[in-house]
């Protein structure tokens, strides 16, 4: 039989405010345990929550950058459950008034085809802390300093029919959420983290199989891999008689590997009712239109001035533009040449992030020093080996492109009557292989080039521009002919 | 809308309340008084009425995003059973 597959995701987003959702603790990520975490987030009695306008502002901005509907009137509910990372016992959350109605993402797939997937709405809400289970005498360790940071729970319609479009949803969202400067975007400190509804059925059902949640992905290749093993189970259960059970599931990025974690609790069990303290959240048109007002770029827009801003080609604009922080680092890096220094970010500069598992906006090698030694190459003053040495140097803090080109003597020799000198010098100690060069087939002789060009690059230390030392070459070898 | 014992022992866990014999036929006679009236309220016409979010009829007060609270976890872990490296002790959660 054949099989389709039915997704739709919840993705938790947290909003890059200074101070948390409901107290005026900060929520500086890699604190010292529970040095954040504040009388109201500890859930102390007598303490009452004042919420953030901010949370709200860059809710409302989402909300505008999907084209949905803005409540003029939300408001908060107590989602009831024990665990010791929620001392309240209760979240705080949003659940018949959410701050995001309906609204829609443009997705863009592989082979360039579109397709718009629907956003049921997004809420407003606090995190939980974190529990760390290594051992403390049996005990578990609870850090409080993530209670309370205001997330948005972006909740999509099941329209995704394949991990691509899973995927090219998370990353849209990401794309949305950091070019509006929301969200950090950093996603190994769970800055966003997916929950991804899972179901298969028969190719022109029209009705749903039972589905299952993999929760807390936090990385995009996680969420296809997870999405792939849940759609291969599933089949095979159903394949060989079997009923899917609606639960929760684990995925382990590490052992590629998931399990069931819970049944899932019926929604009524969170015994929801509205917080009774929190008054409703009232705004007015002008309101929102004002923040209408301060929406940056999006994505789109971005993608399309890349390819006429900067000639760069379709899939490069793609990639540049996507995220807000590469988008960034690109514009700036952009002054002296816009491919060479699409290029190196797309090539060296991700290489070595992804190696060494760093943010772009974490880059040893600022957008600016980038720059500057794109500048040294088009110039000529280094040949692109050079620019790897140079680079490196960088990415070790040894300071600019030009102190580096100065203290490393890397200067490329562009001077023809120098490199003239090298050429004629090699040519007289080399007459075995200038014979050899001579008596060849002429459609050997570009391979037979090598060797003179390996020792005149040798000779200059490596610092002969290559191109010129090339076209000398080969003119003397041919003179000789 | 009548409720069972059934419903009482299945709220009980959810709020992790220990309710013995005698208090559960209690705990079930007080509630269902308690619905008597919902019901009873319920049979106002409500029609075009909005659902009420609040009581009184007054709209949040919104603060700025700004770091107000300092550190005061020696004076918070004091009073806590169990701490150390700064974390809060409970007894072993794992799903």
């Amino acid at each position: 039989m054949q099989w389709e597959t039915v997704i739709g995701l919840e993705v938790h987003v947290q909003l890059a405010t200074k101070s948390k959702i409901f107290s005026g603790a900060s929520t500086a990520f890699g604190a010292e345990p529970n040095t954040q975490a504040c009388a109201i987030d500890l859930a102390m009695p007598g303490t009452l929550p004042v919420p953030n306008e901010q949370a709200f502002r860059d809710a409302i901005m989402f909300g505008l950058a999907i084209d949905a509907d803005i409540a003029r009137t939300s408001m908060f509910e107590r989602k009831n459950y024990f665990y010791p990372d929620l001392p309240k016992a209760y979240q705080t959350t949003q659940l018949e008034k959410p701050i995001v109605g309906r609204g829609h993402v443009e997705i863009e797939l592989a082979d360039g085809s579109k397709k718009s997937i629907r956003i049921h709405h997004a809420h407003l809400e606090e995190d939980a802390g974190k529990s760390l289970h290594e051992d403390f005498h049996g005990m578990s360790g609870i850090d409080l300093n993530r209670a309370g940071t205001p997330l948005i729970e972006i909740v999509s319609e099941p329209d995704m029919r394949s991990s691509e479009e899973a995927v090219a949803f998370a990353r849209k969202l990401h794309s949305i959420v950091t070019s509006l400067g929301i969200c950090d975007g950093n996603m190994s400190q769970g800055s966003m983290r997916f929950d991804v509804n899972i179901s298969v059925r028969p190719v022109g059902s029209d009705t749903f199989g039972t589905r299952t949640e993999t929760k807390n992905l936090n990385s995009f290749k996680f969420m296809e891999d997870a999405i792939a093993l849940e759609v291969e189970r599933q089949i095979e259960v159903i394949e060989d008689g079997g009923k899917i059970i609606q639960e929760t599931r684990l995925y382990n990025g590490d052992t590629k590997k998931a399990r069931a974690m819970r049944s899932k609790e019926e929604a009524n069990d969170y015994r929801y009712f509205p917080c009774p303290d929190l008054l409703p959240i009232v705004f007015n048109d002008d309101y929102i239109e004002q923040i209408r007002e301060t929406l940056p770029e999006l994505p789109d827009a971005r993608r399309d001035r890349f390819l006429s801003q900067y000639g760069l080609s379709h899939y490069d604009a793609n990639i540049l533009s996507g995220d807000a922080n590469v988008a960034r680092y690109f514009e700036t890096a952009a002054g002296g040449d816009a491919k060479l220094a699409a290029n190196w970010i797309m090539g060296e500069l991700s290489a070595r992030l992804n190696a060494e598992d760093i943010a772009i906006q974490e880059c040893p090698v600022s957008a600016e020093q980038l720059a500057g030694m794109i500048a040294r190459l088009v110039d000529g003053t280094i040949s692109s080996k050079m620019a790897k040495e140079v680079f490196d140097a960088m990415w070790n803090g040894e300071g600019s492109a030009d102190d580096i080109i100065e203290a490393r003597g890397l200067k490329q020799v562009s001077d023809s009557g120098a490199i003239e000198a090298l050429v004629d010098e090699v040519i007289a100690n080399s007459p075995q292989q200038v014979d050899n060069y001579r008596s060849a087939d002429e459609a050997k002789r570009p391979k037979m080039l090598g060797y003179f060009v390996g020792q005149i690059m040798k000779a200059s230390k490596g610092q002969a521009n290559p191109q010129q030392v090339n076209e000398v070459l080969l003119r003397k070898l041919n003179d000789l002919l | 809308m009548t409720i069972e014992r059934a419903d009482i022992e299945k709220l009980a866990e959810l709020a992790r309340i220990e309710l013995n014999e005698a208090t559960i036929a209690e705990t079930t006679r007080s509630i269902a008084d308690v619905l008597a009236l919902v019901d009873q309220l319920q049979a106002a016409d409500t029609e075009g009425v909005e659902p009420m979010a609040h009581p009184t009829d007054a709209v949040q007060r919104l603060r700025p995003d700004v770091v107000t609270e300092t550190n005061q976890r020696e004076a918070f872990q004091a009073i806590a059973p169990a701490t150390e490296a700064g974390l809060y002790l409970v007894p072993k959660v794992i799903e």
